[in-house]
């Protein structure tokens, strides 16, 4: 058994185990590997989502397991109960795994702590998101079979992103140079001490990249004056269609979804030859196979 | 009882009367009444301590506790948390106003008066609020609290955000000569943050709580303290930027003294680790560059005061999502062992690190005690400077266990306080008398 609680300190024998253990369980696959057949999967969802937590229900069907679907809406939290209460009642119900994501950073790292179950972050705050960069990491190799020596850029609010953190970790173990760009404002203090490299200058930067992956530009945090306005935005990070042209020829485009269409991703640029943004989505449900096989076996 | 005590042949380190050797002090009626270098005969009836090879130091002042009583005496009372003062070799407490029932009137301080009376264990000065309710927004009645018997006024836990009102309370507070107490930090730029704005912070996805939030507050009130001719006190300092203005404020003669923790000293943001809440506290633990700092203004005179801010909570304050812990952790007990860590390092002198504890806090405050010239009060605290132990968070007497100190491997440990003259701990023993 092992938790996934983030990227941060697998090894990349390890990420890579589990990357081509994952293809396995591609279309084409075995409907249903039956490892975890009369297992019980609960997912506990504290916040909303869609994709991840229906790839994660799919993942665990597919691999013979019942799923748990727990949300606060109508539960106890709404009652005043802790999340270690929560999470122990759940596990009391038997499950082999909790697949959690929650608003708090750090929130799987206490549940962890005091249960006896695998514990999988399916995004916990702005920490880590290491499902996402497993599926993403994926499909960079789908697509160029290792990531040993290419830059991965990464465009937006990296202070609120747990996607960048993972990727972060996850592209850099498998050989990756990963290059954040965003407003000064979202741009958290000592990414460069992470081994992250830095700029405000997308037009700079773009040109080098093999793959530039565009964050979800979140709205709800334009109130706490991060940014003049969206349109500003826009103009400065987003990825345009004129600044496509810009690109290497065969450098690729990803979005962690839910896309904010025109604003940080052009239509034509989400939907064009480059993109591979529903490879992403379809890869979701065979790395998340593989990380429920991984974690309890 | 206050009977005559002779403590033998200890090293007496008493940095305001400029002592370091050993002697014999002799304590009667409550009060030192000798401090000789030939051994002194034993007075009839006198208990004798043998301290040969101990320290025989002040009884230590702590500027900054939180005892929790009115309202929240689940996690601390005054009787509980004097038994931890005594117990880590405070003899003298001064208690915090955030109770649930905030110190903002006499009432409240003639309370957590007559339960230190009834506790009998040491000194307890309450502090009163700045602020009515700690709001903000008016002036409690300083002078009120001030007759009832508080040494100080500050709305610790929260800073004052108004500089106007600010610098009302520092001119107002001339007129009673005592310090006004701060906890800076500017809310507009901590909003939201969970620990020190940094790598750490970035790694873990947490908020961060820049410097600047302290610094510039810090910046703020030494402008005001300079207009106002006032005493300005502050509070469990964290950061680099801090402690240059502060050096600087001295230099230029204005009337500023301060404090820090001994865990803003010992630990760096990095203590955080995977979201261990027992690592959160406001101010948040900071840079390891701010912590070389500090270091530097302990042992330069630039903090005046080593204070521990001792924040008992319980363990459901603690067992939470990160965003969610509650600030603060338990330090009566842990202070000492703390602070000689410093002079294992060399960082601290043996006789700075007891003028921290003792003449430092005493001064800043204008209490009595923290020497032990003739006529002081028998507050005396006893050292053995070579044990080594090891912090056991379920051996403390303080009600609360929130400490990350837990396990630690410290060397040099209280082994008896004495406050006025009586016996309050000695053997592991709080020794009660109520």
């Amino acid at each position: 058994m092992r938790h996934l609680l983030g990227i941060e300190g697998w090894r990349r024998d390890e990420l890579e185990a589990l990357l081509d253990r994952a293809r396995v369980h591609l279309p084409g696959g075995p409907d249903v590997t039956h490892t975890l057949r009369g297992k019980v999967v609960a997912n506990l969802f504290f916040e909303d989502s869609t994709r991840t937590r229906t790839s994660f229900h799919m993942a665990a069907r597919g691999l013979g397991a019942g799923v748990l679907n727990w949300s606060p809406s109508g539960s106890s939290t709404s009652k005043g109960e802790t999340l270690l209460d929560t999470a122990r009642n759940i596990e009391a119900t038997g499950p082999v795994a909790i697949v959690m994501r929650h608003k708090s950073s750090g929130a799987p790292h206490l549940v962890a702590k005091h249960v006896r179950c695998a514990v999988i972050n399916a995004g916990d705050g702005t920490h880590e998101h290491p499902s996402q960069a497993l599926l993403d990491a994926f499909t960079l190799r789908q697509r160029w079979g290792s990531l040993e020596g290419r830059t991965v850029l990464i465009v937006g609010d990296i202070l609120h992103s747990r996607v960048a953190r993972s990727n972060l970790w996850c592209l850099k173990e498998l050989g990756a140079r990963v290059v954040f760009c965003g407003p000064p404002t979202l741009l958290p203090t000592g990414l460069e001490s992470l081994g992250a490299e830095v700029t405000s200058n997308l037009d700079a930067v773009l040109a080098q990249a093999d793959a530039v992956m565009c964050l979800r530009l979140q709205l709800e945090r334009q109130t706490e004056a991060f940014l003049p306005s969206t349109k500003e935005y826009s103009r400065l990070f987003g990825l345009t269609a004129a600044r496509e042209e810009r690109m290497k020829p065969e450098a690729l485009v990803m979005h962690p979804g839910p896309i904010n269409r025109g604003l940080e991703l052009a239509p034509s640029v989400a939907d064009g030859p480059r993109s591979v943004i529903l490879e992403q989505v379809s890869n979701g449900v065979a790395v998340r196979r593989a990380i429920l096989e991984v974690c309890t076996s | 009882m206050s009977g005559t005590v002779l403590f033998r042949r200890g090293r007496v380190i008493d940095p305001r009367n400029g002592v370091d050797g050993v002697r014999d002090v002799l304590v009667k009626d409550g009060k030192v009444a000798e401090v000789s270098e030939a051994p002194l005969p034993v007075p009839a009836g006198a208990e004798v301590v043998e301290a040969a090879g101990r320290w025989v130091l002040p009884g230590f002042i702590d500027l900054h506790v939180h005892l929790r009583e009115p309202g929240e005496e689940g996690k601390e009372t005054v009787l509980t948390g004097c038994r931890a003062a005594v117990a880590g070799g405070f003899t003298a407490v001064v208690a915090m106003p955030n109770t649930k029932v905030v110190n903002d009137s006499g009432l409240v301080t003639e309370l957590v008066l007559s339960r230190a009376r009834a506790a009998n264990l040491c000194h307890v000065y309450p502090a009163g609020a700045i602020t009515k309710g700690l709001k903000g927004e008016e002036l409690a009645e300083t002078g009120e609290l001030i007759s009832a018997g508080c040494v100080a006024i500050t709305d610790d836990g929260r800073p004052v955000m108004s500089a106007a009102l600010m610098r009302r309370a520092l001119q107002y507070a001339t007129l009673f000569g005592v310090p006004v107490m701060v906890h800076e930090e500017d809310l507009t730029l901590s909003a939201g943050g969970a620990m020190h704005e940094g790598p750490t912070a970035t790694r873990l996805g947490l908020r961060g709580i820049p410097a600047s939030a302290e610094v510039a507050m810090v910046a703020r009130d030494l402008v005001l303290l300079e207009e106002t001719k006032g005493r300005l006190h502050i509070a469990h300092v964290s950061c680099e930027g801090s402690v240059r203005l502060i050096r600087e404020a001295k230099r230029r003669g204005l009337n500023v003294t301060a404090e820090a923790t001994p865990h803003h000293v010992i630990l760096d943001d990095r203590a955080v680790g995977d979201y261990d809440t027992h690592a959160k506290m406001a101010p948040p633990l900071r840079a390891d560059r701010d912590v070389e700092a500090l270091r530097e203004a302990l042992a330069d005179g630039t903090v005046d005061a080593i204070a521990t801010d001792h924040a008992p909570h319980g363990v459901l304050d603690k067992q939470v999502e990160f965003e969610k812990g509650i600030n603060g952790i338990v330090g009566l007990e842990t202070a000492l062992g703390l602070t000689l860590e410093l002079v294992h390092a060399g960082v601290l002198t043996e006789q700075r690190a007891v003028a921290l504890l003792t003449h430092g806090p005493a001064q800043a405050f204008g209490l009595p005690g923290g020497h032990l010239a003739p006529g002081a009060p028998g507050d005396v605290t006893v050292v053995d400077p070579i044990e080594e132990w090891t912090v056991d968070a379920h051996r403390f007497y303080s009600r609360s266990r929130n400490t990350p100190f837990h396990g630690r491997r410290q060397k040099g440990r209280v082994v008896q306080t004495w406050v006025s003259g009586r016996k309050v701990y000695a053997d592991g023993q709080v020794k009660e008398s109520r």
